[in-house]
C-alpha cells in the first residue's frame, strides 16, 4: 500500500492520532513532549505513532499535511496542527471542544 | 551557524512582514513572532504553512526547530493598544 494511503487509514480509523518523535512515555523531542502533555491535560484518548520507528511514515506525514515538522495532531481525520497550534488551541479551550467531539 | 537574524531575512525575502522578531542563539532552535498581511483570512494552520513555504528546503535542512506565533496586522494592533 502507498504510504499516503497508510497514513490516511491511520488518521481515519482512529479519532485522535498524534505523530510524534518517541513515545508518550519517552518523548524524544521537546515539542513532542509538549504535545503529549497537552493531550494528557485534556484527558484525551489518543493513538501515538512514533515517526522515528518508521522512516517512510516520517517523510510521508510531512507531505500528507504539507507540514514539514513533527509533532502533528489529527482529529477525526483532519489535520489540526503542530505543537504551537495545539498550545494556542489548548489555551483558548478550542482543543478540548474538538477532543470531546472526537470521543 | 544559522543566526536568528539570518532566519528573519530568509522569511522576509519570501513573505511580506509588517513586523518580525526571531529569537534563538544556539543555531538550531528558534522562536518567531511574525505579523503579515498575507495571514488575513487564513487559519492558523494556513498561516504557519505560509511561513514554512517561505523557508522552503531550509526548513528540512538547516532549521531543527521553529516555534512560531503568527498574527494579522489587525490582531497585532489590538495587542499593542
Amino acid at each position: 500500500m502507498d504510504i499516503q494511503e497508510v497514513i490516511k487509514n491511520q488518521v481515519t480509523a482512529n479519532p485522535v492520532v498524534l505523530y510524534m518523535k518517541g513515545t508518550p512515555k519517552f518523548p524524544q523531542c521537546g515539542f513532542s513532549n509538549l504535545a503529549t502533555q497537552i493531550l494528557n491535560a485534556c484527558n484525551a484518548q489518543y493513538v501515538a505513532i512514533d515517526v522515528l520507528a518508521d522512516q517512510n511514515i516520517r517523510e510521508g506525514i510531512k507531505a500528507y499535511a504539507n507540514w514539514p515538522t513533527i509533532p502533528q495532531l489529527y482529529i477525526n481525520g483532519e489535520f489540526i496542527g503542530g505543537s504551537d497550534i495545539m498550545r494556542a488551541m489548548y489555551e483558548s479551550g478550542e482543543l478540548q471542544t474538538l477532543l470531546n467531539a472526537a470521543k | 551557524m544559522l543566526s536568528a537574524q539570518q532566519l528573519e531575512s530568509y522569511i522576509t525575502q519570501n513573505l511580506e512582514c509588517e513586523y518580525i522578531k526571531v529569537l534563538g542563539d544556539d543555531g538550531t532552535h528558534f522562536e518567531a513572532l511574525i505579523v503579515s498581511p498575507e495571514f488575513i483570512g487564513k487559519s492558523m494552520v494556513q498561516q504557519h504553512q505560509l511561513v514554512y513555504a517561505a523557508l522552503g528546503d531550509r526548513m528540512r535542512a538547516e532549521i531543527h526547530a521553529l516555534s512560531m506565533k503568527t498574527l494579522t496586522p489587525d490582531a497585532w494592533a489590538r495587542l499593542n493598544v
